[in-house]
């Protein structure tokens, strides 16, 4: 007998007991749709974050405001805006390991041109900015030195908002569009980066302070939200991180035995960091997952062991007509295969449609990895042969004189 | 091996059984041989081992003692796996309660052996459809056991057992559950068979069908106790016993 007639005979048998077949093999279907669901889940996360760490560029350290005190009490942090332009001038002269660094305030606003209008960042920043995440523009010029001296009415957009703003045919870049009724012609649009990072609107620094926070009590003239600013090596970032931490304190007048005011961060490594976390948090879920499968496997053992009693029969029948025992076994592994590898299947389809659902309904991104799928059908098919063999050997034991005598 | 060696030859053969320390000697010491074409008739009481002999020629069971050759080779001397193949090829079993498989139709059932044979499906089936034509059941090919007649399952029960062109067909009380107008149909179908030089071995109860096959059998408490053969036409037989 062949694997195939095994399969055939397999098949036919399943087809008689249609709702018997199913719910021995759902503990093997909810295993699998779980893994397959978990996996999605986390390489969609992954995925999110690596997007992230790429955003940012590489080799970017991050400046923000840290604890403040006042009279003794010590402040949220960034609470304050402790940063100044001329901080970032210092940090660029005077720490050879920077090649490029910009100071940024941000906040919400609403976009309009002609019909159309978006709710968008606007980030106010200089054309560093731009240096240190590497981002290349898609159309036009970034800012000119007069604009951002002066104030300049231009703005260079993300390309979220180039979408949103313009029908695909139109060129953005000329155009006129309005921020909180400021008319400003766009200069450049910028390359995508990725959704969570296109959605934006750079302004001149100046520009941004002067005609939309400016009236924000803690603005004032000189500060900015956050400093960025490029190591030009990756193997200098720790020492980029200490020669800057040590300027920031003298500059800021920090005596010693007291925090910082500021924050100077790695992000991308951070992110990295909270990627290991991800990947344990999903090897842990994997893991429960994986019992499901067990718990199946043993219920596949389990009705597969009551099949081969109440066809007892069945198999003194086949061995008198000629099969030999290890074709009785190989029908009986065959029929816990297809019931695995059935499970398997619905199991994959059903991990597909939750993950789908749950990214639609959370808004998470998830990816299907052809590898998780490929393991759980390999787990699913381990799991017929370790949990069909004894059934299978136990019908192929019997003796085929005693199997005839039975009812 | 000789042309001259029996296709069946039981030599000395006993069959014990032992159960909770309690031998029970089902066949003592049986000594025939059954020749190419012969139709044989096994009787005996209930309880007197003419199935356990049968399942001894058919290579279901081996002999305690003695031996059972099968066209000259002890079938002790072969594999399990060996006397599987020899079953599905050599040996067609008809029994007493058909022993059709519920869950497939007659022509499935009847091709059920050449699985066993390695014999790819549309073969099997083409076979099958023969076998059936042969018994006169192919209208009934596609009926599940269930919806066929006793006879009728019996006579798929043998299209079953012919269809790999065995060497010997055994049937044990073929006609025990029929009634007996169809077990007399059936027995002239065994007749028939048997004239186109099919080697057949039959238990019955029913002197009337064991009359009408030219070799009796006895059996009584395990022992041979009577070995006949009628007039007029003596088979071939071999000369060495
Ligand atoms: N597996 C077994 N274990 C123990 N004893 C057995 C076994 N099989 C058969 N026997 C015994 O062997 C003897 C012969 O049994 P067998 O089935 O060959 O009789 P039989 O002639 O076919 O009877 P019947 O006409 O009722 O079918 C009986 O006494 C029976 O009890
Ligand atoms: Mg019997």
């Amino acid at each position: 007998m062949t694997m195939l007639q095994g399969f055939q005979i397999a098949l036919h048998a399943l087809r008689l007991n249609p709702l018997r077949s199913f719910l021995t093999m759902l503990g093997i279907v909810i295993g699998v749709a779980s893994i397959v669901t978990v996996f999605a889940i986390g390489s969609g996360a992954q995925l999110r974050l690596q997007e992230q760490i790429r955003s940012i560029g590489a080799n970017v350290l991050m400046i923000t405001p840290g604890a403040v005190y006042q009279g003794g009490v010590r402040l949220k942090d960034g609470s304050k805006l402790t940063m100044t332009e001329s901080d970032v001038q210092a940090i660029l002269e005077q720490i050879p390991e920077i090649q490029a660094a910009a100071g940024s305030i941000a906040g919400t606003a609403q976009v309009i041109h002609e019909g159309k209008n978006w709710n968008t960042t606007i980030n106010g920043t200089t054309t560093g900015h731009f240096m240190v995440r590497d981002w290349q523009l898609a159309a036009g010029r970034y800012f000119s030195a007069t604009e951002e001296a002066g104030a300049g009415k231009v703005v260079i957009l993300g390309s979220t908002v180039a979408r949103e703003l313009f029908a695909p045919g139109d060129d953005p870049i000329g155009a006129q569009i309005r921020i909180m009724k400021v008319p400003l012609e766009v200069v450049g649009v910028l390359d995508r980066k990725g959704p969570a990072q296109d959605d934006v609107a750079f302004v001149p620094l100046t520009t941004a302070k002067l005609r939309f926070l400016g009236s924000a009590s803690n603005i004032n003239r000189d500060s900015v939200a956050y400093i960025i600013a490029k190591v030009t090596a990756d193997g200098q970032m720790a020492g980029a991180r200490a020669e800057i931490a040590n300027l920031l304190r003298q500059r800021h007048r920090i005596p010693a035995g007291q925090d910082d005011d500021f924050k100077v961060q790695d992000p991308a490594a951070a992110m990295e960091a909270q990627q290991g976390a991800i990947r344990t948090v999903a090897l842990l879920l994997v893991a429960i997952a994986s019992v499901s499968l067990l718990v199946g496997g043993i219920s596949i053992m389990n009705v597969m062991i009551v099949s081969v009693t109440e066809r007892t029969r069945e198999i003194g029948i086949r061995r008198a007509l000629g099969g030999r025992m290890r074709d009785i076994r190989l029908q009986f592994l065959c029929e816990a295969l297809v019931l695995c590898l059935l499970g398997g299947a619905i199991g994959v389809a059903g991990g597909i449609t939750l993950s789908m659902t749950v990214a639609r309904m959370a808004g998470w991104v998830t990816s299907i990895d052809g590898q998780a799928i490929g393991l759980s059908l390999v787990f699913s098919i381990a799991t017929g042969l370790v949990f069909g063999f004894y059934p299978a050997h136990k019908a192929s034991k019997l003796s085929p004189i005693e199997a005839l005598k039975t009812e | 091996m000789t042309a001259a060696a029996p296709l069946i030859s039981l030599r000395s053969v006993s069959r014990t059984y032992r159960t909770e320390g309690v031998a029970v000697a089902a066949v003592r010491n049986v000594s025939f041989d059954i020749a190419q074409g012969e139709i044989v008739a096994v009787m005996g009481p209930s309880g007197s081992g003419k199935s356990t002999l049968m399942n001894m020629i058919g290579l279901l069971d081996l002999p305690s003692e003695g031996a059972v050759y099968l066209q000259g080779a002890d079938v002790a001397d072969l594999t399990e796996d060996r006397r599987s193949s020899l079953r599905a090829r050599s040996i067609g079993f008809v029994f007493q309660s058909y022993n059709l498989l519920a869950r497939h139709d007659a022509i499935e059932n009847v091709a059920l052996p050449l699985v066993y044979c390695g014999i790819a499906r549309k073969e099997r089936l083409a076979r099958a459809e023969a076998s059936l034509e042969a018994v006169g059941m192919l209208h009934r090919a596609h009926h599940f056991p269930r919806q066929l007649s006793g006879g009728e399952q019996q006579r798929v029960a043998i299209a079953r057992a012919l269809i790999a062109s065995p060497l010997i067909v055994l049937a044990d009380e073929p006609t025990g559950a029929l009634d007996s107008r169809t077990g007399a149909e059936i027995l002239s179908l065994f007749a028939a068979l048997n004239r186109t030089g099919q080697t057949i071995v039959m238990i019955t109860h029913d002197p009337g069908i064991a009359a009408q096959c030219r070799r009796t059998i006895h059996l009584h408490d395990g022992e041979l106790v009577g070995d006949e053969t009628q007039a007029p036409a003596l088979p071939k037989r071999s000369a060495v016993s």
